[in-house]
Formats: structure tokens, C-alpha cells, sequence
């Protein structure tokens, strides 16, 4: 039953990949040779870079201040803990168009430095380009790197302090005890969120096309849209496919004898009080980067709001039922994914089967994450529409009412958004001791009681995380949304498209900044779900 | 849980119907690639005139696709799209429809819509070339972007953008690929920043002494320099005039256009009304309002110019090439800026 409900969603997730594939298949590959000779080596090369870059930049980043808010206490630490996690309310592509102008030579900053170096013009003065491979990195690593940082934070919260200790007194110094004992610990969470963060870099097309980095999802999208060349980009499409496959398993790989269930009785890590000079250092270090991911960028869409509505533009009721649309459209997916995610990574847990084969579904539901948007929307539309076309025969209907009612679209983002919920299950299943399952199994209770009474409660904070990161996440939602809605649907992200498509982003300030709004009611919730002690019933159920 | 299946199938199917009987009232079902706050307006005014509602699904990429995938089921009546390459795409994909509307043919001119009647151009924007605003300079041509003497001074939009690509394939279509190449070489030796950003940051970024000249269309100019005074875009606009800009040769000696244009769906459930909404869109209070509130040049003969357009750009005088012509080339173009990697 659990397993076929399982493989049953994960043929669901592999419909739009297999449809892709037999694109890919159908036509000829003679533009391959001109792929390789132009495009191939140094889309390839751009996109090592950027993964590179912002894996770096949110590990350090992320790793960092989790490990600072967690293990030290210095003076603004209650309030950067949850505010390190604001950014996840910023698309990506708002913070690289608020940078653009921001950083602009005749924007604001460098206004203020050409004032201070008393330069008039800045034909006289003025900084690099944003625009560059740097400029990219930069912008996706401070907006992703709370992927990194609540994974970790997470562990390291709930990580014993017995352990930590026992390495001080065999001599570690702080540092040495956290880069023996508690990084490699906390190894599967940050592999977590990195996987997270570099297939959310892998994936993005606005801002590295606002910065004008083409990685091998933008080429992707030009041999598509500007050959209309469907099949040579659902050929590159699945070439990259194969390289995500490779890294997911190659990091399974590499921790596969792993275990981190743990049914002793624990106390958590102890924030060591830091003083003077490296205290403010902790503060300017966990605060940077809130203030880069998030203050700048939101502070200019609320002086481009203020601006535009002092000139008299109201928020149209147009905006009003996007709104509604979005959080409609945020919330289907997030039930659709977590119920869908829990079956899964139930039914491929440890311990119920060790061998492979019954794993397979978990590892597929990454494909809807590492294939591009819009490239999953395409492969989805055959499939999906055979489908809705078949029903409505069926029920002698005109039309297409899957498509229509929008149930297409909830399936495309489901699917795209899978991979966090099964992700975000199966490490808390994970950290839950298998003897716990085999006591209530033993005592008479079936696998579905035993999931509901006894491994629920236990993860109810990775249901609630993972539910609140698709959330936010299927807000954002773009390149599907744009492909798959019904007619007059409107999400806010795609009003804000609509204004970013006539070059006028400044005019969809409003509607940015409620994406922003409305991302960090989940985000305030997120914080208090993941980094509230709470999570430590986790490891000690009876207190 | 059997019955629970049956109910939400009920269900579903009671919704369905509800939303195909509402499809049956007096309406017409629009995909466009355009922005909607571009079109809205004019849509508003065709309902108001025909008492006919308009459904718009504004998809970006994919258009083709969807319809495709749609079949004969999809809702779609009218597609509307930018730049002759895509509407020839739509034709070549067969999802649309051949019309005969003496309403259509006596407006447009037959260079500017296809054979048949499978699609129709309802306005037109020129590629031209933004200045700043002091420099010394009358005439341009676009071979001039070659030029070492700009060498560090221009600006331009990403090179794969079927703005782009239709200018290349334009000089293809004048010049020969190999000619092409070497140009396109040039101007990429030329840049100033990278080609990347939309049409406006030519502008922004003339504004900001990154560079002296680029090309852009020429609907973003009316809009920046009618911004309200103190907008940025205000001062965007104001830094910058406009040169219309022609090829070398002597075929030539016109600007380069795109148009936007628009077919009637393949499977179109009200075909009637999609031949209504494309009549009234080359209307003359209709292609008004293309010139005044969208800045574009309307494809109505004896229809005025946006004040701000006349000031600043001024009737066009086109390039002579058929559209079709130089769509057949968009492909080469597109893989000439790959291989002198102007974007890279």
C-alpha cells in the first residue's frame, strides 16, 4: 500500500522527465557539434562557477552564523537567529533588479561615494560592473544561504553537548571541537541545505540573466526559445539532468554507512557568553549578511512603493486577487507535497528495506527540482493534457478541465517542490531511532498507527519546515506558473513579470513587495518552528 | 473511500461544466506573449464596444507548446505575439488558422501579414540607436557599430533576444552571413558592458557615463521621455536622443522594424469572435490607442503619432525587406552571436 502509493507518485514525477526524454530522442543531433564547438564549454564553465561561488559563500555563510547564534551568545543574537532567515522571502531575481539599481553608477551608493570623493560626474568615477560572474555569485549566495543555515542550525541545536564536551576535555580547543565533532555531525543537514541552494543557483534564470551570466539552464531556454528548437533543449536539458543525478548520488555515496539516530537522553549545546571586541565581531558577521539578503533589497521596494504610491498609483484590485491567487495557489502545492512526501519518504525509510530498489522514489523526487521551471513545465504539458483530454471524454466535457481548474499547475509546482518535503522527512526520520518504530510495531500496532501515533509527533518540526519552505518557495513560483495557468490567473509573481517583461520593474514594487509580505509571515513561522528549543523533544520525547 | 472518490469526481466535473457553460456566453479567449498592462486597455475597450468578454492568458515562452499540447480542445481563439519569427513559428507549428477579413487586408499591407491571412501585424517598433544626448552625431547606420571608434562606448541588450537576433538576421538578409559575422565581431569588440538587461538600461546606463551610444526599440523612448518629470525614467529618457539608423547598402536605406502581431488559433472555439477582436484591434480608435499609450508605431496608415514619439523619432521610414524574409535568417542569426559568443 505505502509502497505503491510511492512509486505511484514517483511515476508521476518521472511523467514530465520521460516526456523530455523522448524529445530529446526524437530529433536529430546534428546542432550538437555547434553546441560543443559555442555554447556547451562556456555555459559549462559559468555554471561550475556560480555553483562553486555559492556553494562556498552560503556554506561559509550559512555554517557560520548558525554556528555563531548556536554555540555563542553575544549582543543582538535573539534577534539575528530568526532574522537570518528572512531572505527566503526575497526571489531571487527582485534582489539582483534591486542591486542593479541600488549599485547603478548613478544609483544611490555610488552617488554617495562620488559626494565623498568629490567627483561630479560618473564619467569621472566609477565602481565595476554588477554585472559579472562576481556580481552573481554574490547576489544568489546572500539570498541562498538560509538554506545552509537553517539545516544546520537546526542540527546543531539539537546537537549533545556530552559530545562537544568530551572532545574539549580530550583537549580540542572551540574550534577544534566544532570542526572535528560538530561539522561532521551536522553533515547530512548541510548537505541538505546546500543541495538545496545549488540546485535552487542551477535553476534560476532571472538573475543570472539580469547579471548576464549564461549558465547551461539560460541555454537551455535560447536554443529553445530563439531556435524554437524544443527537442536540442530538452537534449541539454537531460545532460544536465544526468550531472544532478550524479552529484545527489555521489553525496549519498559518501555518507551511506551513516546512521545519526541516537536514543540516549541529551542536553543541548550551551551558548558560551563571547565579550569585547569578538562579540561585536559575532554581531557584524551574523548581521551582514540579514542585511545584504534582505534589509537593502527590501528597504529599496518600500521607497519604490512609497514613491509610486505618492504619486498616485493605488493597489489595484487586479494586485488584490493575485494575492489571493498566490497564497491559493502556495497552499494547494504545500499540501500536495507534504502528504505526498510523507508517503514517500515513509515508505523508503531505513530499516523497513535497505535495499535499493525500494529507494528509488526518493531519489526521484529531486528530478522536479534540478530540471529548469519552464523545461518541466513543457514536459509535463503532453502527459498532463493526454490526461485532461482523456477525462474530459470521459465526462463529456468540452475543454479541458484539469487544465482549466488549474489542478495542472498545483501538479507542475508539486512536483517541482517535492524534493524539500521528502528531503526535510527523511533526515528527521532519519535522527528518529529505528528501535522506537520496532517497539510499537512489536506491540501490535501497524505501520500507518505507528506513523501517526509515534514518528508524527517526532516530525512535526521537519513537516512544518519542509511545509513552510514550499510555501514560501510556491510563492514565488514563476516560469510554471507562466506557462501552465489557467486563463485569467494572475500570481504576483507573474504580475510582476508582466511589468519586468515591459522593462518597467520599478512599476511592480507593489507587487514585489507583497511577495515579500506575504513570505515572511511563513518565514517569522519558520523561525519559530525550527529554531525554537521545542525541537528538542526530538531527542528526548519524554521531557 | 470509494464514495469519497466518486464525490470529489462529481465534484470536479460539476466545476468543469461550470466553467465550460460560462464559456459558451459571448466570449473570446486570448493567448498573448505581450505584457498586459500593454494590451489591457485595449481589450477593456473591445468589450466595452462589442459587449464580448475577454479571457487573456499571458504566457511568456511556450506559447506554441501549450497550444499544441491543447489540441483541439484548447480554449484559445486569438495569439498574439511579438516579432514576425514567431508569428511564422505559430503558422509552421500549425496551430493556426487562415482568415479572410477585408476589414485586415485593407489596412494592413500585404508585406505585413502572412499568406492567407494565418497572421496579421497590429504595430511596429524600429530598432534605433540611443545617443547621449550631446553627441555630435546626425546619421548612423548599423554597420557604423562596428566601428573602432566606439570601441568601449555601446550598449546592448542580450544578443540572443529575438529583438537582436531579427536585427542580424535583417544584415544577414542585406549583407551575407560571412560580412555579418565579422559586424558582429566588431560591435561585440565594441561593447562596453555585457549584452545582457532590457532596452531601457541602454538609457539608464548611457546616464551613467557607462557608455555613449546603443541600440533599443523605439516605444521604450516614448515611454522614459513621458515619464512624469522627476522619475527616473524621466531622466533616463532625457539623457539620451534618438537616431534612426539604416543599413549601408543600396536596397536599403530604411530601419529596421518588429512588429507585433496576432493569429486566430487553429481549434479557436469562437472563431467569429477572434476575427472581431483582430478587426477592431487595427481599428482606427484601437491602433490610437497603440500609438498614444503604447508608443508604437501603428500599422493604420493616417493615424497620429504620440506627441512625445513625433518629437523624438518621428515616422519611419521601413526597410524595405519583407518580414518573412528576414525571419527565414533568425536561426543563422542566433547562431552567429553564438559563435562570436557576444553574450559571453
Amino acid at each position: 500500500m505505502w509502497q505503491a502509493s510511492s512509486v505511484l507518485i514517483a511515476l508521476g514525477v518521472l511523467a514530465p522527465v520521460v516526456s523530455l526524454i523522448w524529445l530529446a530522442l526524437g530529433a536529430d543531433w546534428a546542432h550538437w557539434k555547434h553546441l560543443v564547438q559555442y555554447v556547451l564549454p562556456d555555459a559549462a564553465l559559468n555554471t561550475a562557477m556560480l555553483m562553486g561561488g555559492v556553494g562556498v559563500l552560503t556554506l561559509v555563510v550559512g555554517t557560520g552564523c548558525a554556528w555563531l547564534v548556536s554555540a555563542h551568545d553575544f549582543p543582538g543574537r535573539k534577534l539575528l537567529h530568526w532574522a537570518l532567515l528572512l531572505p527566503l522571502a526575497m526571489p531571487a531575481y527582485i534582489v539582483a533588479f534591486a542591486y542593479l539599481d541600488l549599485l547603478h553608477p548613478i544609483g544611490p551608493v555610488q552617488g554617495a561615494l562620488r559626494w565623498m570623493l568629490g567627483y561630479s560626474s560618473p564619467r569621472e568615477w566609477r565602481l565595476p560592473d554588477l554585472r559579472s560572474m562576481g556580481g552573481a555569485i554574490f547576489v544568489l549566495g546572500f539570498v541562498l544561504y538560509p538554506y545552509v543555515y537553517m539545516t544546520a542550525r537546526a542540527m546543531f541545536m539539537t546537537q549533545p553537548a556530552h559530545l562537544m564536551e568530551a572532545a574539549r576535555m580530550l583537549g580540542e580547543s572551540r574550534w577544534g571541537a566544532f570542526r572535528r565533532v560538530a561539522l561532521p555531525m551536522a553533515r547530512p543537514a548541510l548537505a541538505v541545505g546546500l543541495s538545496l541552494a545549488l540546485l535552487e543557483t542551477l535553476n534560476d534564470i532571472g538573475a543570472s540573466e539580469f547579471l548576464g551570466v549564461n549558465t547551461l539552464t539560460v541555454s537551455v531556454y535560447t536554443t529553445w526559445i530563439t531556435r524554437t528548437d524544443l527537442a536540442g533543449a530538452a537534449q541539454i536539458a537531460c545532460s544536465m539532468l544526468l550531472v544532478v543525478i550524479a552529484l545527489v548520488w555521489l553525496e549519498r555515496h559518501a555518507r551511506r554507512h551513516q546512521r545519526y539516530g541516537s536514543a540516549q537522553r541529551m542536553r543541548a549545546i550551551q551558548p558560551e557568553r563571547l565579550h569585547g571586541a569578538k562579540a561585536w565581531l559575532a554581531t557584524l558577521f551574523t548581521a551582514l549578511p540579514v542585511l545584504i539578503g534582505f534589509i537593502a533589497p527590501a528597504a529599496y521596494l518600500c521607497w519604490e512603493t512609497y514613491k509610486r504610491l505618492s504619486q498616485g498609483q493605488g493597489v489595484s484590485t487586479g494586485l488584490w486577487m493575485s494575492l489571493g491567487n498566490t497564497l491559493t495557489l502556495a497552499l494547494g502545492v504545500t499540501v500536495v507535497t507534504v502528504i505526498a512526501g510523507l508517503i514517500i519518504a515513509w515508505a523508503t525509510r531505513n530499516g523497513v528495506s535497505t535495499r535499493h530498489p525500494s529507494r528509488w522514489q526518493a531519489r526521484v523526487a529531486t528530478l522536479g527540482y534540478a530540471i529548469p521551471g519552464t523545461v518541466l513545465a513543457i514536459g509535463l504539458l503532453t502527459p498532463a493534457l493526454a490526461l485532461d483530454g482523456g477525462i474530459a471524454r470521459l465526462l463529456n466535457l468540452t475543454g479541458l478541465p484539469l487544465m482549466a481548474l488549474g489542478v495542472i499547475l498545483v501538479v507542475a509546482c508539486s512536483i517541482r517542490f517535492l524534493v524539500i518535503p521528502v528531503g526535510g522527512i527523511e533526515s528527521g526520520l532519519q535522527r528518529i531511532p529505528s528501535t522506537l518504530e520496532q517497539a510499537s510495531r512489536l506491540l501490535g500496532e501497524t505501520a500507518f498507527g505507528t506513523l501517526l501515533r509515534v514518528h508524527l509527533p517526532l516530525l512535526k518540526p521537519a513537516v512544518a519546515t519542509s511545509a513552510l519552505l514550499v510555501f514560501v518557495d510556491a510563492m514565488k513560483e514563476l516560469p510554471a506558473t507562466l506557462l501552465l495557468r489557467p486563463a485569467n490567473f494572475d500570481t504576483l509573481a507573474t504580475w510582476l513579470y508582466a511589468e519586468a517583461a515591459r522593462g518597467t520593474y520599478e512599476e511592480g514594487a507593489v507587487a514585489a513587495l507583497l511577495i515579500v509580505v506575504a513570505g515572511l509571515l511563513p518565514v517569522v513561522l519558520l523561525a519559530k518552528t525550527q529554531l525554537q528549543p521545542t525541537t528538542q523533544t526530538l531527542e528526548n520525547p519524554q521531557d | 473511500m470509494k464514495h469519497r472518490f466518486s464525490f470529489a469526481l462529481t465534484l470536479a466535473a460539476l466545476a468543469a461544466t461550470a466553467a465550460v457553460s460560462t464559456a459558451q456566453a459571448q466570449e473570446v479567449t486570448l493567448y498573448t506573449t505581450r505584457e498586459p498592462a500593454l494590451i489591457q486597455p485595449l481589450l477593456a475597450a473591445f468589450t466595452a464596444q462589442s459587449k464580448i468578454k475577454v479571457n487573456t492568458v499571458f504566457v511568456k515562452d511556450g506559447l506554441l507548446e501549450r497550444v499544441k499540447a491543447e489540441g483541439e480542445r484548447s480554449p484559445a481563439d486569438v495569439l498574439m505575439t511579438v516579432d514576425a519569427g514567431n508569428l511564422l513559428d505559430l503558422v509552421d507549428g500549425g496551430v493556426t488558422q487562415p482568415v479572410k477579413s477585408a476589414a485586415l487586408e485593407s489596412v494592413i499591407p500585404a508585406n505585413l501579414r502572412g499568406a492567407d491571412g494565418q497572421w496579421f501585424t497590429l504595430s511596429m517598433r524600429a530598432r534605433v540607436l540611443y545617443a547621449e544626448k550631446n553627441l555630435p552625431l546626425k546619421s548612423f547606420r548599423y554597420e557604423d557599430l562596428a566601428d573602432p571608434k566606439w570601441k568601449g562606448k555601446v550598449c546592448i541588450r542580450a544578443g540572443q533576444h529575438p529583438y537582436n537576433t531579427g536585427l542580424i538576421a535583417a544584415m544577414i538578409a542585406h549583407d551575407g552571413e560571412a560580412k555579418t559575422e565579422k559586424w558582429l565581431q566588431g560591435v561585440k569588440s565594441n561593447l562596453a558592458r555585457k549584452a545582457t538587461g532590457g532596452d531601457r538600461d541602454v538609457a539608464r546606463d548611457i546616464l551613467g557615463g557607462i557608455c555613449d551610444i546603443g541600440i533599443a526599440n523605439t516605444y521604450y523612448v516614448g515611454h522614459m521621455k513621458a515619464s512624469k518629470e522627476g522619475t527616473d525614467a524621466r531622466k533616463w529618457g532625457d539623457a539620451i536622443k534618438v537616431i534612426k539608423p539604416t543599413f549601408a547598402n543600396e536596397k536599403s536605406g530604411g530601419t529596421h522594424v518588429n512588429i507585433s502581431g496576432a493569429s486566430v488559433a487553429k481549434h479557436a472555439p469562437q472563431r467569429e469572435n477572434a476575427v472581431k477582436l483582430l478587426e477592431f484591434l487595427v481599428s482606427e480608435p484601437a491602433q490610437n490607442m497603440y500609438a498614444q499609450a503604447n508608443y508604437e508605431h501603428p500599422v493604420r496608415k493616417g493615424v497620429a503619432l504620440d506627441p512625445v514619439v513625433a518629437a523624438s523619432i518621428g515616422e519611419l521610414k521601413i526597410d524595405p525587406l519583407p518580414l518573412t524574409e528576414i525571419a527565414k535568417h533568425r536561426k543563422q542569426a542566433s547562431a552567429l552571436v553564438d559563435k562570436v559568443g557576444f553574450d559571453r
